[in-house]
């Protein structure tokens, strides 16, 4: 059968069992619509946390990103998974139990000041709206690259699927859905990974495979693939190489921590469990599931990296190279998406792959004009992974339904927390609180269809600085939002002022800081100091400096805290109250 | 129940979250990266301990450490009779 063929009946198949969950699912209340009336399982929870978190980003590019740095881009792993212990130990148990719908709620109510809630808002509109970007743009290239369909049409279809879902269902569609998606992209990321694993190591588990023998060469796969890597002049894999050094590897993993834990789509998945205790069963299940797709990662990134290598050169690196005719069809195809592209420069018929700055003894000897693979795009080693590995048609099939799986799920949960910030942190707390329940289902659902078409219409546009910003949402969550709700908890006499200034400090220094070196709202060549190590303060790199901020904000808030004095009474009291689980009621409105 | 128990409840909790957050400090912070040197005698697999734990170990402890704090503190909850 048509390879074609064999996409869209699993990318069709995957479609419409999403719709049907939507169907199933649909949303009655603004309490099934907000946080699924606080009826989902929490190992369920657990997997549509991890499909929710999970983007196009993690599923298609996080083993390029490690595959061609190694060691240095472990911050990444730790930095991503490690979040979820600060969620589970610091913020959801404690949020589950105050009971309420968004994150902008609990700041509103906690620091008993709109001006906090609206600086919350703010802020989750800010990260959430960049953040999906990336995610409809994703789910357009998938479906262009698989279903040979063109980028507008792809992105158009995507926002179709995940309109009906999102605004049919809210928060109930949306976590059935999710915990489909998450099925549907873990199988989808480690059969390809186990087979490869089988195939270099003889051990079918990769996160084993990556430590083990490699059954070519009889020694250990890390060192065959160091030896190979310095041989051609790259750096070693598992050494630490500049720029990276270990002060921005620190702060660039605790701002990824920090930051996963204050992003408020991940947040609101703790509200839709029963109970308290369940909000800490449900944060260890996500991580597990998370675990499960995160530790094959870097296995799938060294071994496709090693692959390509010895796919190159058969016979070894100072051997004759694989002439270009001679070449694989996976190299044949992705050469026709541009994503990959070979120049033979010296003209000899044979692909010469190496580091050109840094060109091993023998290049010139062997008649190396420069490096001939001149273009290799680090998010094809996953999706061409069943292909290098020679794996059945379906394999391919299911990678396509897997990473869309993978941009829906996390742009529905985006979405959410978007709507939800509008119809009911700005419409039914600040503008229209005498909303009825069903006038505030209507506007969650109208506010739902319009961030589809704002995140499509910027799918569809998007702004040039849609990659960096990424980084800025996690700058964002980490240095206002999750200061001031592990103060919210853990400090019973912050006030409102405290945690107004922390915010405010904690964003506008790592917003400042950020622009300063990659331009006024990224726009290109209004940077006032060039984005190289010798400018930074104190060698800080602008994307670790979440975790700078996130300080600033908690002495901000202290330093104003103790000059304005306590929290009221009641609030303190209120605090007492989300500390205990007892008491945590089913479904609380105001 | 009196505030005197709420407060040992929430020194307890405070307690246990301080211990599994400096584990949680020290497998990733520590041995993944500022403390890989130390760890470079112990070899694994072609590499040292100090990478395992960068692109494994810590991920692994991770999950270890949720599920420790989720059964302590459930059992915490009965002691003073907290649960829901």
């Amino acid at each position: 059968m048509d390879q074609f063929v064999i996409n869209l009946i699993f990318v069709g198949a995957s479609f419409a069992l999403y719709i049907g969950i939507a169907i199933w699912a649909r949303a009655g209340s603004t309490s099934d619509f907000y946080a699924a009336s606080r009826g989902v399982n929490p190992i369920v929870n657990g997997a549509a946390t991890a499909a929710d978190w999970m983007s196009a980003a993690s599923f298609i590019s996080m083993a390029g990103l490690i595959a061609f740095v190694g060691y240095g881009n472990s911050t990444f792993l730790m930095g991503w998974t490690g979040g979820y212990v600060i969620l589970a130990l610091l913020l959801a148990p404690y949020l589950r139990k105050f009971g309420r719908f968004t994150v902008p709620d609990f700041i509103g109510d906690r620091f008993y000041s709109q001006t906090a809630r609206l600086v919350a808002v703010i802020s989750l509109l800010v990260m959430s709206i960049t953040y999906v970007i990336g995610q409809m743009t994703g789910a357009g290239v998938a479906f262009s690259r698989f279903l040979e369909v063109d980028n507008t049409t792809g992105l158009l279809i995507a926002a179709g699927v995940v309109f009906i879902y999102a605004v049919l269902g809210g928060m109930k569609g949306i976590t059935y859905t999710q915990l489909a998606q998450y099925c549907v992209l873990i199988v989808a990321y480690t059969i390809p990974a186990i087979f490869i694993s089988l195939q270099l190591t003889g051990n079918p588990l990769p996160q084993l495979g990556l430590f083990s023998t490699h059954t070519e060469s009889g020694q250990p796969l890390l060192q065959t693939l160091n030896e190979v890597l310095v041989e051609l002049g790259f750096n070693d894999y598992t050494g630490m190489h500049a720029p990276q050094n270990t002060l921005n590897m620190v702060l660039f993993t605790l701002s990824l921590m920090i930051g996963t834990a204050g992003l408020p789509h991940v947040i609101i998945r703790f509200f839709t469990v029963p109970k308290v205790a369940d909000a800490r069963t449900s944060a260890g299940w996500a991580l597990v599931f998370i675990a499960l797709l995160y530790t094959v990662a870097p296995a799938v990134g060294a071994m496709a990296r090693l692959n390509i290598i010895t796919t190159i050169y058969p016979d070894g690196v100072q051997e004759q190279p694989l002439a270009y005719a001679d070449r694989p069809d996976w190299m044949r195809n992705w050469e026709q998406t541009g994503l990959l592209a070979f120049e033979d420069k010296n003209g000899d018929g044979f692909i010469q792959y190496y580091n050109e700055a840094n060109p091993p003894a023998f290049a010139e000897e062997l008649g190396w004009e420069g490096n001939e693979m001149v273009t290799f795009n680090q998010d094809i080693l996953v999706l061409a992974n069943p292909e290098i590995a020679q794996l059945p048609g379906w394999v391919i099939g299911l990678i396509a339904a897997g990473g869309l799986a993978a941009a829906l799920s996390t742009a529905a949960g985006l979405l959410l927390a978007i709507s939800s910030a509008v119809s009911h942190d700005l419409i039914k707390n600040m503008i229209n609180p005498g909303i009825s329940e069903k006038g505030e289902l209507l506007a969650a659902r109208i506010s739902m269809a319009f961030a589809i078409a704002l995140a499509t219409y910027l799918g569809l546009n998007p702004p040039g600085f849609a990659a960096q910003v990424v980084a800025l949402a996690f700058g964002l969550a980490a240095s206002s939002l999750f200061p001031a709700l592990m103060m919210g908890i853990f400090s019973k006499k912050m006030n409102s002022a405290g945690a107004i200034a922390g915010m405010i400090v904690g964003l506008g220094s790592t917003v400042l800081y950020i622009f300063t070196y990659l331009g006024w709202f990224f726009i290109p060549g209004t940077n006032m100091l060039p984005n190289t190590p010798d400018n930074w303060l104190f060698g800080i790199s602008p994307l670790s400096f979440g975790a700078v901020g996130a300080a600033l904000n908690f002495a901000a808030a202290y330093i104003v805290n103790k000059a304005t004095g306590d929290a009221p009474a009641e609030i303190q009291e209120l605090v007492e109250g989300i500390r205990v689980p007892k008491g945590a009621a089913g479904a609380v409105d105001h | 129940m009196s505030d005197k128990s709420t407060d040992d409840y929430w020194k307890a909790n405070v307690r246990v979250i301080t211990i599994c957050m400096v584990i949680w400090a020290l497998v990733s912070f520590g041995f993944g990266i500022v403390f890989r040197p130390l760890l470079s005698g112990i070899p694994i697999g072609g590499t040292d301990l100090g990478f395992w734990f960068a692109q494994q170990g810590s991920m692994l402890t991770f999950i270890v450490l949720i599920f420790y704090y989720r059964w302590y503190m459930n059992g915490l909850d009965r002691e003073y009779g907290v649960e829901e």
